[in-house]
């Protein structure tokens, strides 16, 4: 299998910026308390896609999959990314 | 003048926004489909609520990438008036036509029920048979209507009188316990810096007759044709 047809595996990580309400957050961080855990200071969610793809031949791995985020997966006003090829 | 209303797979405000048009607003409409490349000469665009693309990944963010949304785009720069009314107005920020984005309501909770909006901003094409400070009564209908921007942004929203509609109680008073969703201070509906795109969470195609328990959302589709006929 040459470079270019190999299958890549990246696992893009997106969350809320710093200072962005997660309502989701505070209520399981909530729900936790009323289970009885203790000592929780705080919950941030956030959401993971891990995307199966071929790059051609000019791109690199890394520049496709930060223009998907940059383009689609995220909405730079109130979310923040990160990600890693992992394959 | 002829409104444009836009059917995305989801929509599911589209004939109330249609009917409301034709038959209390008595003015041409007709829709237009998400693949359209075209808007048919409308004079207005209007972006229904519902969940397009099923709110998948955030609402409004796969809409954004319809065709008609380049035509959208470069109507509204040219000058177009654009109203996204709930889901339409998620739609308007995800491309951009509009600033900031919407979280999840802070009760977690889908929110349908009657509320008031102030009329913040009187000039312009979607409120000016309105008075400043008037409350309309207009229900709301949503899950993600919890309005954020940057404090910068919000700067410049109030520096270019941006800011058109915030929930207030039924005199018109802004509080904390008449803002349904956690909305940053209490914004219910912004329009752009140059005045002719409006998003708005509030539903007015569902409050355009009294037997539907009000008729204040009339306001803004007839501010929109009288601004048309002044500008005509």
């Amino acid at each position: 299998m040459n470079q270019q047809n190999q299958n890549h595996l990246a696992v893009v990580y997106v969350k809320l910026k710093d200072g962005v309400l997660d309502p989701q957050g505070s209520t399981i961080k909530s729900a936790l308390e009323n289970m009885g855990y203790q000592g929780i200071k705080q919950i941030r969610s956030g959401k993971i896609f891990e995307i199966t793809f071929q790059s051609g031949e000019k791109r690199k791995p890394a520049d496709l999959i930060d223009e998907i985020c940059r383009k689609l997966l995220t909405n730079p006003v109130i979310e923040k990314y990160n990600f890693e090829i992992v394959k | 003048m002829k409104f444009g209303v836009i059917i995305f797979p989801g929509s599911n405000c589209d004939y109330d926004a249609y009917m409301a048009i034709k038959t209390v607003i008595k003015e041409d409409v007709e829709f237009l489909w998400h693949q359209d490349s075209s808007l048919h000469k409308c004079d207005c665009v209007i972006l229904p609520g519902g969940f397009s693309y099923g709110d998948y990944l955030r609402t409004g963010a796969i809409a954004q990438f319809s065709s008609i949304m380049k035509k959208v785009t470069e109507f509204a720069k040219d000058g177009g008036l654009v109203v996204g009314i709930c889901n339409g107005f998620q739609i308007l920020l995800e491309v951009g036509l509009l600033p900031g984005a919407m979280l999840k309501n802070t009760s977690l909770r889908f929110v349908c029920k009657f509320v008031h909006i102030k009329v913040e901003n009187e000039n312009t094409p979607f409120t000016n048979l309105s008075k400043k400070g008037q409350a309309l009564k207009i229900p709301v209908a949503h899950s993600d209507g919890n309005y954020f921007i940057l404090k910068e942004g919000l700067k410049k929203l109030k520096e270019n009188d941006q800011i058109v509609f915030r929930y207030c109680d039924e005199v018109g008073n802004v509080t904390p316990g008449a803002n349904p969703n956690g909305s940053l201070e209490n914004i219910a509906g912004i329009c752009n810096q140059t005045k002719n795109v409006l998003g708005m969470m509030p539903h007015p195609e569902r409050a355009s007759e009294t037997i539907l328990g009000s008729d204040d959302g009339k306001y803004i589709f007839q501010s929109i044709v009288n601004f048309f006929g002044n500008r005509r």
